[in-house]
């Protein structure tokens, strides 16, 4: 069952397209679930496609097409590092290497105790900012330095 | 320097407010729209003597865009703008999303004026959340004023604005890609014809414009499409947004009139960082071919200018390498996000994409062989206008601009099983 906050955050996103369209409200829907939970399970896709009156496999389709949506479960605050080009030019390797000597971890993999999560992103278009990574999506940390890592890992410790 | 345009309220300490767009003469030009019932192909004129082009990469002309939308089509039409700004180096869309996001709802609402809709979406990037926030709060306090909705302004005008956030896809930036994407569905391109002027977003007429491209009309109508135009150079009117990233001293998104010469934003940038010697730029986003930086020190920010060096200005997003990169590893990087964003739905892209970074790596992990150059070449004639989207051509021009002007970096990587670069 999808909580009653997610279905109120649906319904919202609904209003959004035509009454006739509510499949277009499915990335919202799977990026809410994740949001609540820190990943999207099979059974929460079943309730997406139930909410939303689509088959199963067509939620599916879209939840592993895009990278965001974490299709295991990940840490309470996962860390998503940019790797591309600007962010390489600018350190990404040595930003890669600080937090996998930290958490000791690698892309991919969450810390034993569940706190932390690490992904390898692509281009997340603030290339002005490199190096950088997001945190849960939501919140971006540019022009990171082995300090600003720490102390941002501190914050995140605490919560 | 002139004052900016694009980012006019940068100065406020809320940039984003619609108290301070006001205060900079925030929705006139829609009211002067309004007000004088212009006519849509008096603004479509307006638009094409303005010369402005499509901002997001691919350059075409916008008021000739608009003018393919269908005039006297009974039913819904849509307006779609892209702000899937996920081109490896761009981030100046951000920028307006953040700072200014009341000009992209004018502008917005200025060309579903002129194509006669009442629907528009603007498909934000998955990473910029942020972004995106200040989006769906700029709507809301344009709702509320009254400059979205129905009646705008206390005129018989009716136009909304919804924004959609993508979650992590670059084909999205693709425009039916992304139309794909809104309509709930994994992003994979459509066959073009029909165009989306005719079958786009739910199969209805729809036109996609870039954010930047959107944020200019409301300077083009208040000022007169000729003085944007002047701005910039022939074929290339106006001012643009620059992202500078990669090795300066002061990476940022400078916004500069078209034909400024390369040089100059380059000092705007800080210079190449720690002194270092300029090495090779690539003009326009990662997909553009790279240029020595003997040759961008020649050549302005304008379509021609850039083209004739040999590359193109894509989205105006300069990305600088000093003598310090490897261009092997540079490539290396760039191959792998081709081959890990191909949508799968075409073979050569598909299959091309993997086959182009697997090369690469084994080139720049010392296991290349001396035919790889010649096979890399020959797989890029074998995806570049083979597919259905721009990606596999996207993939192919970074490798054929990498080779042109380094082959010989990669041959010593061959050969001597480790980098030029780095002995």
């Amino acid at each position: 069952m999808l909580s009653d906050q997610i279905q109120t955050k649906i319904n919202r996103e609904l209003g959004k397209y035509p009454a006739e369209q509510k499949q277009s409200a499915v990335m919202a829907a799977l990026r809410f679930v994740q949001d609540e939970k820190g990943w999207i399970a099979d059974e929460d896709m079943a309730d997406v496609a139930a909410y939303l009156g689509m088959p199963q496999m067509a939620v599916f389709e879209v939840a592993s097409f895009y990278h965001m949506y974490n299709l295991k479960p990940m840490g309470k605050h996962t860390l998503t590092v940019c790797t591309n080009i600007s962010c390489m030019l600018c350190g990404s390797a040595e930003t890669v290497a600080h937090l996998t000597k930290r958490l000791g971890i690698g892309f991919g993999e969450v810390t034993p105790d569940g706190k932390f999560g690490l992904r390898e992103g692509e281009c997340m278009g603030a290339c002005v900012d490199a190096p950088m990574f997001t945190i849960n999506n939501k919140k971006l940390c540019g022009r990171l330095t082995s300090e600003k890592i720490d102390q941002i890992l501190a914050e995140l410790d605490k919560q | 320097m002139n004052a900016p345009i694009l980012l006019n309220t940068s100065h406020f300490e809320q940039p984003w407010t619609l108290e301070n767009y006001l205060k900079v003469g925030g929705y006139q030009a829609l009211r002067k729209v309004l007000a004088e019932k212009m006519s849509p192909d008096a603004i479509i004129a307006e638009v094409k003597a303005s010369g402005l082009r499509g901002r997001g990469g691919a350059g075409f002309p916008t008021g000739l865009k608009w003018s393919f939308m269908p005039r006297n089509y009974e039913g819904e039409k849509y307006l779609v703008c892209n702000s899937d700004e996920g081109e490896p180096g761009t981030c100046k869309d951000r920028d307006i999303l953040r700072y200014n996001p009341h000009m992209l709802i004018e502008g917005m609402a200025i060309a579903a004026y002129a194509m006669g809709v009442k629907t528009g979406y603007n498909y934000v990037h998955g990473e910029i959340f942020e972004a995106y926030e200040r989006m769906e709060a700029a709507c809301e306090e344009a709702r509320k004023a009254g400059y979205l909705g129905k009646n705008i302004l206390g005129f018989d005008f009716e136009f909304d604005l919804h924004n959609h956030m993508g979650y992590g896809a670059y084909v999205c930036g693709e425009e039916t890609a992304l139309l794909e994407s809104i309509e709930g569905k994994k992003g994979q391109p459509r066959f073009k014809p029909p165009f989306p002027a005719s079958f786009g977003l739910y199969g209805k007429p729809t036109t996609i414009n870039n954010t930047e491209t959107l944020a200019s009309i409301p300077y083009i109508i208040s000022q007169g499409g000729k003085k944007f135009a002047d701005l910039g150079v022939l074929n290339s009117g106006g001012i643009k947004l620059f992202s500078v990233s990669g090795h300066v001293n002061n990476p940022g998104n400078f916004e500069v009139p078209m034909g400024t010469p390369f040089k100059t934003l380059l000092e705007m940038a800080g210079g190449v960082r720690n002194g270092h010697k300029l090495k090779a730029v690539i003009p326009g986003g990662s997909s553009m071919p790279v240029l020595p930086g003997e040759i961008m020190m020649d050549l302005n920010m304008d379509y021609d200018s850039i083209q004739k060096g040999g590359s193109y200005l894509g989205s105006g997003a300069v990305i600088v390498m000093d003598e310090t990169t490897c261009m092997v590893r540079a490539l290396e990087r760039l191959s792998y996000f081709y081959f890990e964003e191909s949508c799968g739905q075409c073979t050569p892209c598909r299959e091309g994409t993997g086959w182009l970074y697997r090369i690469v790596h084994r080139i720049e992990n010392g296991e290349g062989r001396a035919e790889d150059l010649d096979l890399l070449l020959s797989l890029c004639e074998n995806i570049a206008g083979r597919t259905i989207c721009a990606l596999g051509d996207a993939a192919a021009w970074p490798v054929q601009g990498f080779l042109k002007h380094y082959r010989s970096e990669f041959e010593y990587h061959i050969e001597h099983k480790r980098c030029l670069v780095k002995d």
